[in-house]
């Protein structure tokens, strides 16, 4: 039953400008990057982790494209969908019209959880592969130097997909988050705001006095999005990435928890 | 014997202070046309809301076909279909892709049986595009047609004609009676008199969330005395036969006819006694007491 009502959220959309907005961007922005990087090579030394490997290997563009993602960017994208995904019902109107037909409100909700996790995945891929792929084509797919050594083109290969996977986590903390905003609001604006509010606030603890220190921080949401960074130690430090899979499941869970108490017990007024 | 259609027992749903449906009670038998009649704001959606498992009663209960729509909308919504205020659909989708949806989500898409509504609600050559471009008609009866994919036994509607224009409310009205000589059962809320008279053969009547009558229709009618104008070939002899009639009250004559107030039956004997009397009736009418007066009647009253 959840399976069926999925199958429609996904059709929905793909029937929806929103969806190739977040996706169009993915793309978009990566290949914006590399132009402007074969255009104007960067020059001198760059502070920024990886910066200066983007002209010595294409390995290296995914990488510096997840950490400059990570403020704002993935997140709205992330809710760009989330956000909208129940709200955009109460807007339509239509709740009741899927209600009266032969589903529960969980298969229901289960199945707009799903397609939004679906497409934060799918936008992840896409960013992926487009800055992999645009990369490779600008600069080759030559031996990745990081701090401490030099890493293989096969093995950049495999670390820049884990990358993305470690990465995916935190992500579908905030598009549970962008579910949760957008069950409780009603309204698909204020969700898709509201979730990249929540991203950037959680972030801007950093500089705040008593929430700056490790053990606040570790527990952030936004922190997670860097524990990728730690594949690319020698030896693997693997640490931050389960802290990072367990505090991403904690954010998910009790969003999804609360959303999900909100949709079966509302009344449907509209 | 099999549970009725629709069962509802001092349904009761508060907002906050306001009551907006205060204990109501009944009964839609299968086979029934239903008419809930009341003004606009009286509770006929809210009652619709939770038949459908929309809302949560405040208290009281409701069951179609036995069954409680808020525990287990899947079981007890088996085979009803309708929908409340008006049908809503994903405007960016087409009519047709809009079904598909709905009956995809009732168990699979049956393209043929699509095909098939939108004949009957003759939605055919508009199914392929955008609902975004709809005309409110047009949106009345897609909702018409998503409810019949379910081949529905019971079809909850709630005020299906309203904003409709007058071709628009007959063809709606013409497409109920229809669907109802299949053998569904039809509840139909609406604040229009002439339409449930038309259409029903039971009905409720609401007034601020209280039912002020439930029951058929003829009992509706026959509840109160209506009002006769008779025309016979010697009124003078007429006009002392009906003042001396059991069971005839406000006899008067003007402009020539006699008009009184009467029960139907105590009317049938006035015609016997006309008749012994060697008067032949010219016209004998009911004339007040249409359901619009009573209407008016049970819902003033409730509103002193």
């Amino acid at each position: 039953m959840t399976l069926r009502a999925y199958r429609w959220e996904l059709r929905k959309l793909l029937s929806q400008k929103r969806t190739f907005l977040g996706l169009g961007a993915v793309v978009v922005i990566p290949l914006i990057f590399v132009t402007a990087l074969v255009l104007s090579p960067p020059e001198g030394e760059r502070s920024q982790f990886f910066f200066r490997y983007v002209t010595e290997t294409g390995w290296a563009v995914p990488l510096i494209l997840l950490v400059f993602s990570s403020i704002w960017f993935f997140p709205l994208v992330t809710a760009l969908v989330a956000g909208d995904i129940v709200a955009a019902e109460d807007q339509n109107r239509t709740l009741k019209t899927i209600l009266t037909r032969s589903t529960t409100r969980t298969s229901v909700f289960a199945a707009k959880v799903l397609a939004a996790f679906t497409y934060a995945l799918v936008a992840l891929l896409l960013f992926g592969l487009t800055s992999t792929v645009a990369g490779g084509l600008a600069s080759g797919f030559d031996e990745l130097p990081t701090f401490t050594t030099v890493i293989s083109p096969g093995r950049a290969a495999v670390l820049v997909a884990a990358s993305f996977a470690v990465y995916a986590m935190p992500v579908l903390g905030i598009a549970a988050i962008g579910v949760l905003l957008s069950t409780i609001s009603k309204n698909s604006a204020g969700a898709v705001v509201g979730t990249l509010m929540v991203s950037l606030t959680m972030q801007l603890t950093r500089i705040i006095p008593g929430l700056d220190g490790d053990g606040v921080q570790r527990l952030m949401l936004t922190r997670q999005l860097n524990a990728w960074q730690s594949l690319f130690r020698d030896p693997i430090d693997w640490s931050p990435i389960v802290h990072g899979a367990w505090v991403s499941v904690v954010y998910a869970a009790v969003a999804l928890v609360i959303a999900w108490l909100h949709f079966v017990r509302r009344d449907v007024v509209a | 014997m099999s549970a009725a259609a629709v069962e509802a027992l001092a349904l009761r749903k508060e907002y906050g202070p306001r009551v907006a449906v205060d204990d109501v009670d009944l009964t839609v038998h299968r086979g029934d046309v239903y008419g809930y009649l009341g003004p606009n704001g009286a509770g006929k959606t809210t009652s619709l809301r939770m038949m459908l498992g929309l809302i949560h009663p405040t208290a009281g209960i409701v069951r179609l076909f036995g069954n409680d729509p808020v525990d287990d909308p899947i079981v007890a919504l088996r085979g009803v279909a309708g929908f409340v205020e008006d049908p809503t659909f994903y405007p960016y989708l087409s009519g047709r892709t809009n079904l598909e949806l709905l009956s995809g989500l009732d168990g699979g898409v049956d393209r043929a049986r699509i095909d098939e509504v939108l004949d009957i609600v003759e939605l055919a050559p508009r199914a392929g595009d955008r609902v975004r471009g709809y005309s409110h008609g047009m949106r009345q009866r897609l909702g018409i047609a998503a409810a019949l994919v379910r081949r529905p036994q019971l079809l909850l509607l709630d005020e299906p004609t309203t904003g409709l224009d007058p071709g628009g409310m007959r063809d709606m009205r013409e497409l109920v009676r229809a669907l109802a000589g299949e053998g569904i059962t039809v509840l139909l809320s609406s604040h229009l008199m002439v339409e449930v008279e038309a259409l029903c053969n039971r009905l409720a009547v609401i007034q601020r969330g209280q039912i002020r009558f439930e029951g058929g229709l003829e009992e509706l009618l026959g509840r109160s005395d209506g009002q006769y104008r008779l025309d016979t070939t010697d009124q003078g002899r007429a006009l002392e036969l009906c003042r001396a009639a059991a069971g005839l009250r406000d006899v008067s004559q003007e402009n020539g006819d006699i008009r009184f107030a009467a029960e139907r039956s105590a009317a049938a004997a006035l015609t016997v006694d006309l008749g012994r009397a060697g008067v032949g009736i010219h016209a004998l009418v009911p004339e007040g007491a249409t359901l619009e007066e009573l209407f008016f009647e049970l819902t003033e009253e409730a509103a002193e």
